[in-house]
């Protein structure tokens, strides 16, 4: 496989990670929101494998090994659980409208392209061009846990974030070392158990998953005090 | 690293406080023990002080590098002449008020507390004026400004002294934030936190305007400069008087001392611009008037001292404005002259107005009052109190023979000479902040005639007046010590001004003593003190002592010549046959007609209200109230603490958003710090 052969391939599917993140924000679903977050797991999975495969750094095939597991099937599979159990899977609920959300997304990945213009030019890696796609990638994720209601979509939000740096270290310097990438791994993969314990408890204590609910009911207990 | 006897009694002077701090609280359960030792303590240092202070302005200090401080910055202390003359001042504050303490805190419950800040407060002054590099100082200065909030609340279960003091804690963090600011510009300048390394710097006009402004700020706020006094009325009142004293006495003198340090030895003279001496000369002048206008209607005795200490202040402040504008008009030894009259009512002040203080306080002691209505005939229950509270009275009102009259003389002797010397500036402003400082001298002589009268001549007003006892030995010789001083300053200048003049020899470079000048003061020409020649002006204080001895003497032995006897009768009552002590001039009976001349100033809230129960005419009680309050309180502390509420109340309400808010506040600030940086 030549090297811009292999740039191509990974310039394609950066593309298709910011398509994915815009996916995630336009979702109405919360099993479809699920399920491109999935997507995005495998697809960046996939992602480090070419770069594993085209640049020869073999640490990065455990990267992307554990990406897909953990990523691609185990995340996805724990919060479907959750879904399951709370019997949230009906609508996503937007605080903004999705044209307006959309505006502002595409915006926002301009702002992110012409940031990062004048730090590509000094790159010599391969995978250049998708730096700009991962720190756009990196706010539209922010900009979905902004303006969702639900706790879940917000959990995802924060986990599309670290999927979106995890492509922004492959981007800039063909991966981070091996142990950083196991220790932010297992951080993800804790924070998940937390965040599921969390929905049990708050579904338990509050009855509803609606952060403003769980504001009001915080607030009122303040003054009850 | 020069060592040298001064600066070694004054470290033992630290060290002593350190162990008072240490070792009085200790003794918690014997209350007579911790006192004796508390006092005893602290007046060792203040001897201490007393003797450093005097020695290093005579044969010069040193410097000393201690081992411990920050890791790159070991504490820089230096003992020099401006250094040597605060810690003379501080010393000779501190000793009477310790000995004082002995009598006043003997029936005081909570020792504890007193035991500790006490003794930090005076060696965060005494750090203060060692220090010599920047860290150091704000070290010792944050020590005092903390430990002296702890003594302001010491009786801190009446609200009102709570308020107080987070007034004053709050304005001396403001105070300490912009000297801050002004250390910062230096060391910007210069690169280093050492004083030594400051002095060397030189700072474009610009940066040194800077500079001085807000140290001018910083430190004129710790003076209670008008209009940045708003704590000093307040706090001075509710702290214990021994407290109040050395407050009043000598920690505004050390806000002095800042910032004569910044000012003068840092960026020094050369540096001055005319407005800065200008700048000081109107903060003076507004202050000293207005301080003793606010003085004059106050009933409460201790606030109406804390209002005089804002009229000294001013004073102090005329002196050194004055002598910062000969100085950038390069006439240095009048500056000299200017530079010492500041520092002579600086130690007078610190002297009269601790002694004020503690008078007010065995007042207090005997009566549990500081209500001045309430009080009356005292110089017949505490006769010994009435006579030293006399001689404070007679200094602070600027009447020879005592020490006010030469200090405020001195500076009007500047003032008198800054016109011969042309520019049209220098005779535009100058005779105006003389004619403020002559009306200061005025009203004040006018408040401390009704604060005697009011207070200790007359009939008792009430039952605690009339019950009250004169208070303890260790108490009269406290005040006895600094009445002592006023006199000795009031009466042989000559011989202290050279002492003083080592200090504008440091800063400026000239001196008065010396023969070149053409116009010496000698210090063995001790009857007569001419601080510029013969011919302009000279005042002989002994011939005036002895001149008032003798007119006294003669007047007595007219009027009472030998052989005849006092003949006590009823005072003529027109004719009235009942008399009330209620029917005397009160404190704000006798401030009235000043309330009527300055009613624009003082904009006073006046209700009276006559009962007349049996016939429209027959008037049965009259009830008059006056409130005056201070103008800078109800148009600049209340607009900007309800600007600050409201801008609180507003955060407040972003602050309690929900979780999207605050994600939307990291986006935005991601997004900012990318534009930023990127």
């Amino acid at each position: 496989m030549s090297a811009s052969f292999a740039q191509q391939i990974i310039d394609g599917m950066a593309a298709l990670t910011l398509l994915i993140s815009f996916a995630l924000l336009a979702q109405h679903r919360m099993l479809s929101v699920l399920h491109w977050f999935a997507a995005q797991g495998l697809l960046l999975a996939a992602t480090a494998a070419v770069v594993a495969y085209s640049s020869g750094e073999h640490e990065l095939y455990i990267s992307a090994i554990m990406t897909f597991l953990l990523k691609g099937l185990l995340l996805p599979w724990m919060l479907w659980r959750v879904i399951r159990k709370l019997h949230v899977h009906r609508e996503v609920e937007p605080l903004m409208n999705s044209g307006l959300t959309v505006i502002i997304a595409i915006t926002v990945t301009l702002f992110a392209f012409h940031i990062i213009q004048p730090i590509e030019v000094t790159s010599d890696l391969m995978t250049r061009n998708s730096m700009a796609i991962a720190t756009a990638c990196v706010l539209l994720s922010m900009l979905m846990m902004i303006t969702r209601k639900k706790a879940i979509t917000q959990v995802i939000g924060f986990l599309a974030v670290e999927n979106s740096l995890f492509f922004a270290a492959i981007g800039a310097t063909n991966g981070m070392p091996l142990v950083v990438e196991i220790g932010i791994a297992f951080d993800v993969l804790i924070a998940a158990l937390i965040f599921g314990l969390f929905f049990f408890q708050i579904r338990n204590t509050f009855d509803s998953m609606e952060i403003d609910t769980l504001n009001a009911s915080l607030i009122h207990k303040d003054e009850d005090e | 690293m020069t060592q040298s006897l001064a600066l070694n009694v004054s470290l033992l002077s630290c060290l002593t406080v350190i162990i008072a701090a240490i070792a009085a609280p200790m003794l918690q359960h014997q209350r007579t023990i911790q006192r004796a030792l508390l006092c005893c303590l602290v007046g060792l240092a203040g001897i201490f002080s007393c003797v450093a202070g005097f020695t290093g302005l005579m044969y010069g200090g040193g410097s000393i590098l201690l081992p411990f401080g920050l890791p790159w910055l070991p504490m820089h202390l230096r003992l020099d002449a401006l250094g040597a003359f605060f810690l003379l001042v501080i010393g000779s504050l501190v000793l009477p008020v310790a000995i004082y303490s002995q009598g006043y805190l003997r029936h005081e419950k909570r020792l504890t507390p007193l035991a500790i800040f006490l003794p930090l407060f005076i060696l965060g002054m005494m750090g203060v004026v060692l220090s010599d590099d920047a860290f150091t100082f704000m070290l010792f200065w944050e020590l005092m400004s903390v430990s002296s909030y702890f003594l302001v609340t010491h009786e801190h279960q009446h609200p009102e002294n709570r308020k107080a003091g987070f007034i004053y804690l709050l304005m001396a963090h403001m105070a300490g934030l912009l000297i801050m600011g002004s250390f910062a510009t230096l060391y910007a300048t210069s690169g280093s936190f050492e004083f030594s390394t400051m002095r060397d710097a030189q700072l474009s006009p610009l940066w040194a305007s800077i500079a001085f402004l807000l140290a001018g700020f910083g430190f004129g706020t710790k003076a209670g400069v008008v209009p940045m006094h708003g704590w000093l009325p307040d706090a001075h009142p509710v702290a214990p008087s021994n407290v109040s004293a050395l407050m009043s006495g000598i920690m505004l003198k050390v806000a002095i001392f800042g910032f004569i340090r910044i000012t003068w030895d840092l960026m020094g003279s050369g540096d001055f611009q005319w407005w800065w001496g200008a700048l000081v000369l109107a903060a003076g002048s507004s202050s000293a008037v207005s301080g003793v206008l606010m003085a004059l209607q106050q009933h409460d005795l201790k606030r109406l001292l804390a209002y005089h200490s804002i009229e000294n202040i001013g004073i102090i402040l005329i002196g050194l404005g004055l002598a910062m504008l000969l100085a950038h008009f390069d006439h240095n030894t009048l500056a000299a002259l200017g530079l010492i009259a500041a520092l002579y009512h600086t130690i007078n002040h610190a002297l009269f107005k601790g002694l004020l203080f503690m008078g007010a306080g065995a007042v207090l002691h005997s009566t549990g009052s500081r209500n001045m209505e309430a009080m009356g005939g005292l110089i017949h229950r505490m006769p010994w109190t009435a006579a030293l509270f006399l001689v404070a009275c007679i200094s602070i009102s600027a009447l020879p023979p005592f020490n006010g009259f030469v200090s405020e003389w001195l500076i009007f002797q500047t003032a008198l000479m800054a016109p011969q010397l042309g520019g049209a500036l220098l005779t535009a402003i100058v005779p105006f902040s003389a004619a403020m400082l002559a009306l200061a001298g005025a009203l004040a002589a006018t408040c401390f005639v009704k604060v005697f009268g009011v207070v200790f001549l007359g009939h008792a007003r009430s039952n605690i007046a009339a019950n009250a006892k004169e208070v303890d030995s260790w108490m009269l010789v406290g005040m006895a010590i600094p009445a002592l001083c006023c006199l000795l300053l009031g009466v042989l200048p000559a011989i202290f001004i050279p002492i003083i003049d080592h200090v504008p020899q440091l800063l400026l470079h000239t001196s008065l003593t010396s023969a070149a000048n053409g116009q010496a003061i000698d210090a063995t020409q001790w009857l007569w003190l001419t601080p510029i020649d013969a011919a302009h002006a000279s005042y002989s204080a002994p011939i005036i002592l002895f001149g008032i001895l003798l007119l006294g003497g003669v007047a007595f032995w007219w009027l009472h010549p030998k052989g005849t006897t006092i003949r006590r009768s009823k005072m003529w009552s027109c004719g009235n046959p009942h008399t009330h002590a209620r029917m005397q001039y009160n404190a704000t009976s006798f401030s009235q007609p000043l309330r009527r001349i300055f009613t624009d100033l003082y904009q006073p809230d006046e209700h009276e209200h006559a009962e007349r129960h049996e016939h429209p005419l027959l008037t049965t009680r009259v009830k008059y109230v006056v409130h005056v309050s201070d103008m800078a309180v109800k148009h600049l502390y209340q607009p900007i603490g309800h600007v600050t509420l409201w801008v609180a109340k507003a955060i407040r309400h972003e602050h309690q958003r929900g979780i999207h808010a605050y994600l939307t506040y990291t986006f935005a600030t991601v997004l900012l710090l990318l534009a930023v940086f990127a």
